[in-house]
């Protein structure tokens, strides 16, 4: 009797540590992306602070109530504006943000041509 | 005719740095959410005296307006802007709710019993959860309700000047 409950136990752990380990991971790479606004230049993960500590909890109780990591995101930024996410979101707020770069890059990329056309001549 | 150019490549960069910088250091560092929260949040707390569990929609039911204090024992800026609340709590438009963030009972009743109750309820915040379900980030911050709306939010100890803009409210 003794062995089967020990078993039973055993497949129990089994069983749920593999999905108590993908929900540590979801956590974490929220928690990653999340900046904790009372702490400079740190992410809620990466902080000890009063907020930090509740909102890792918050963000594990959402995930445990069944909310995608988007959905989260979208709670905390109601809550706090966007300012939270490190990974701002794309839109009329951000195109510069996200276009500087490429616009950079190809604006570079036509100076670069544009002298080796000069030089093949 | 090329090196007045390099120079003038030179010039304009830094004086764009210079204006970005003389502009964003002037600006205050102080980052307030903006919180796009109107409707106060659905929760459940535990009350501190009679340790009930209460529904939120219970709390804020009436038809006045509410004050929702974040305060703990530990907080300094708390027992400063305390005697505030006292006074405040005179005035029988409004309703004062304490909510007591990651305290220990026996500090925040002794901090109650020397500084005066000033609320109709106290609900308790152990964990910090219920102050991120409003938007907080830290203690203390005060939110004046009016039918489940927040109409006003104050980070940090409330003083005369705000005290003043919430009676101003509720006349």
């Amino acid at each position: 009797m003794k062995i089967i409950k020990i078993f039973i136990t055993i497949l129990i752990l089994l069983y749920f540590s593999p999905l108590k380990a993908d929900e540590d991971r979801l956590q974490n790479n929220i928690t990653k992306n999340l900046r904790c606004l009372i702490c400079q230049g740190q992410s809620v993960y990466d902080s000890d602070s009063e907020f930090a500590i509740s909102l890792k909890l918050v963000v594990r109780n959402k995930i445990k109530e069944g909310l995608s990591e988007d959905q989260i995101y979208n709670f905390l930024s109601e809550k706090y504006g966007e300012w939270i996410l490190y990974d701002p979101k794309f839109n009329k707020n951000t195109y510069f943000l996200w276009f500087l770069p490429l616009l950079i890059f190809l604006f570079g990329g036509a100076i670069i041509f544009k002298k080796l056309i000069k030089i093949k001549r | 005719m090329k090196s007045k150019i390099i120079s003038f490549l030179i010039i304009i960069p830094l004086i764009l740095v210079f204006i970005i910088f003389y502009k964003g250091l002037n600006k205050s560092n102080f980052y307030e959410p903006e919180s796009k929260i109107e409707n106060i949040p659905v929760f459940t707390a535990i009350t501190f005296f009679q340790k009930e569990k209460i529904n939120s929609q219970n709390i804020f039911d009436k038809d006045k307006f509410y004050l929702l204090n974040i305060w703990a024992s530990w907080c300094v800026p708390c027992k400063d802007e305390h005697p505030l609340l006292v006074n405040l709590s005179k005035n029988d438009k409004l309703e004062i709710i304490g909510l007591n963030y990651k305290d220990n009972f026996k500090n925040a009743e002794k901090f109650l019993n020397e500084l005066g109750n000033p609320y109709k309820k106290i609900l308790i915040d152990r964990d910090g959860t219920n102050a991120i379900e409003w938007g907080a980030f830290g203690v203390p911050e005060t939110f004046l309700v009016f039918e489940n709306k927040i109409v006003k939010k104050f980070i940090g100890p409330l003083n005369f000047k705000s005290i003043e803009e919430i009676e101003e409210i509720i006349k």
